[in-house]
């Protein structure tokens, strides 16, 4: 068997596939944190909280109504998006004039309440999601063996992430999102619904989460406690790229993905700490972050 | 002439009350101060210590997130810090008198803020959080992994020893006058150190730093003196709390003590001397009688619904409110 640099092949694509598929994750929940810092300049602490209602929701509906997979990975982010709506628009709304210190705080706040309330009900252990049957086994490429739900996972990733940019980038409404984010006020005066906007985008910010939920409930266990440790990953990762564009987010949550891949092979110890030290070097030589804007 | 009287007037008014100002904050101290002293006779000696390491922690956050206006969301590093090495000492070295332990761990929290706060200050307001929260998580994996902390089972059985050789702290009531004297050694530290130069220039910072540089000031040499001198106290803070409770556990590095000093700061209220202490009774007292109820489950869910609540309906904290009450309707 083929080595390099003392690694069999084998191993190596297959945590480099495996850093992939985390870093689809970290991808998708820094788009949604981008997305929602965007707009209304606040840090969501609630995105990993979200990212788990997404996954609890999915586990949930097949086990108490049947909803089957395809469904689920459309209403769950869907439903969970709601829930966000509902959130901005009777919590963030009343403080959005205040220092963005409060706004994480309330998020923060929001995201103890959801974890408690959950852990209380399901227990820490976690829920089992069954693999839809036609994402069981997978294909051999020859240097690794490739099981399909992963390569569905990384596609429906990407795809979203592509679209996501599309949107903000090509079309009318992506238009005023950024013009929003310049300046909300002119942009009002021009007779566009920013507070509508506002609830909409801090929405679909949560729906991003909540997809990435849904995609990961087969894969990783769903406890009401999975959404905490990825979101403090998730924030080194923004650190990382700056929140300066949404290209960036999705490139530097695919190479941090990646990065603690290849740490996994070389030195397992260092797997959870290495990203945390990407962002100490990064902020050292480039306090911006590798693709932000503002100092 | 005239208009010189009125205002040497105006100027001898204002200082008599600035006077009757300070005597009656010296007689709500001095109250205090004896409330404390004879707590032990009514309380548990244990849960009042617990108050008093929690109330010193909270005090050392508010240095930075009420007269600095930097929210550290990594502070449980400094107070594991601290705890782990005063831990580590006492159990390792039986020889090393306590308040030795106590000033080697309170050092290696300094210097772990040297290094966070040079990082850290390299970005602002919500990036400055994000950062602190995820070196803390580093000091996290580092403690889960390194071979002299237990791992998950953490350090049991850390020997409270003798306080300069002499005093033995197993004896509780010894114990407490111990903690206390140390909580007011901070407390008052800090009460300088926000009524000195340096800490007016910190309130400068924190009301409008493109000012406070272009008056001139180096701004960031004073956030990093905040943050260090904060990180020490946060790290007094868990070495006595090790040798309090005989204990350093990977709990007091997690996130979520990081969240729960912010929020005994902030629903005592930030930028007041008394709201971090007020704060740290009311959750620790909060937190003691959940566990012995019914909802014992619901720690978790209720610190969040206060969580909420404060930022939603009172930003001042407890604190704050009264005074601004105070203010309001008695002057």
């Amino acid at each position: 068997m083929t080595e390099i640099l003392g690694v069999p092949v084998a191993v190596l694509s297959g945590q480099l596939m495996l850093g992939i598929i985390n870093g689809s994750f970290y991808a998708l929940l820094s788009l949604g944190l981008a997305v929602i810092f965007g707009l209304l300049k606040i840090i969501n602490f609630a995105h990993g909280a979200m990212y788990m209602l997404g996954a609890m929701c999915t586990v949930l509906m097949f086990d108490v109504f049947g909803i089957n997979y395809w469904v689920a990975l459309f209403l769950a982010p869907v439903v969970v998006g709601c829930f966000g709506i509902v959130l901005e628009y009777f919590l963030l709304r009343r403080i959005a004039g205040q220092d963005h210190i409060y706004s994480l705080l309330l998020t923060f706040g929001i995201a103890l309440i959801l974890q408690g309330l959950l852990t209380n009900i399901y227990g820490v252990s976690g829920l089992r999601y069954s693999m839809p049957e036609m994402f069981r086994g997978g294909m051999n490429l020859g240097f690794m063996f490739l099981p399909y739900y992963r390569a569905w996972v990384i596609v429906a990733a990407l795809l979203v992430c592509f679209g996501t940019w599309f949107m903000i980038e090509k079309t009318r409404l992506g238009s005023y999102l950024r013009a929003g984010t310049e300046d909300s006020q002119l942009m009002q005066g021009f007779g566009i619904n920013v507070p509508l906007l506002i609830s909409l985008t801090y929405g679909f910010g949560v729906m991003l989460a909540a997809f990435a939920g849904a995609l990961a409930a087969p894969i990783y266990s769903v406890s009401p406690v999975m959404g905490s440790n990825i979101l403090i990953v998730v924030f080194a990762v923004v650190v990382i790229g700056g929140m300066g564009s949404i290209a960036g987010a999705v490139i530097t949550g695919l190479m941090m993905g990646v990065v603690e891949g290849f740490t996994k092979v070389f030195y397992p110890e260092g797997s959870a700490a290495v990203i945390f030290l990407v962002m100490v070097v990064v902020l050292l030589i480039r306090p911006s972050g590798l693709f932000g804007k503002e100092a | 002439m005239a208009t010189t009287t009125t205002q040497t007037d105006i100027q001898q008014s204002i200082v008599k009350q600035q006077k009757a100002e300070q005597r009656k904050k010296l007689i709500l101290n001095l109250v205090l101060l004896a409330l404390l002293l004879l707590a032990p006779a009514v309380f548990y000696p244990v849960f009042l210590m617990k108050i008093l390491c929690f109330a010193l922690f909270a005090v050392a956050l508010n240095l930075l997130l009420g007269y600095t206006g930097l929210l550290s969301f990594g502070h449980a590093a400094f107070l594991a810090a601290g705890s782990y090495t005063t831990g580590y000492l006492l159990s390792s070295f039986p020889g090393l008198t306590t308040e030795m332990g106590i000033v080697v761990g309170t050092v290696a929290s300094l210097v772990l803020g040297l290094g966070f706060g040079l990082v850290a200050i390299r970005r602002q307001g919500i990036y400055f959080a994000m950062i602190t929260l995820a070196l803390a998580q580093l000091v996290y994996f580092f403690f889960v992994q390194a071979p002299f902390t237990g791992g998950e089972d953490g350090m049991h059985g850390v020997p409270r020893g003798y306080l300069l050789g002499m005093v033995d702290l197993n004896d509780n009531t010894a114990m407490y006058y111990f903690v206390l004297a140390v909580f007011l050694a901070g407390y008052l530290l800090v009460q300088r150190i926000v009524g000195s130069p340096f800490g007016q220039v910190l309130k400068a910072i924190k009301q409008n730093e493109p000012r406070a540089v272009s008056l001139g000031y180096n701004v960031d040499r004073y956030k990093l003196m905040a943050f260090v001198l904060s990180a020490g106290l946060a790290g007094l803070a868990g070495s006595v709390k090790t040798v309090v409770f005989q204990l350093a556990s990977l709990n007091d590095a997690h996130w979520h003590m990081s969240g729960e000093v912010i929020l005994m700061t902030l629903l005592g209220g930030t930028g007041t001397l008394l709201g971090p202490v007020v704060g740290a009774g009311f959750v620790v007292t909060l937190e003691y009688q959940l566990s012995q109820g019914p909802l014992g489950d619901w720690v978790d869910p209720i610190l969040g619904a206060i969580f909420v609540l404060t930022v939603l309906a009172f930003r001042s904290g407890i604190v704050g409110e009264i005074q601004n009450f105070m203010r309001k309707n008695l002057s």
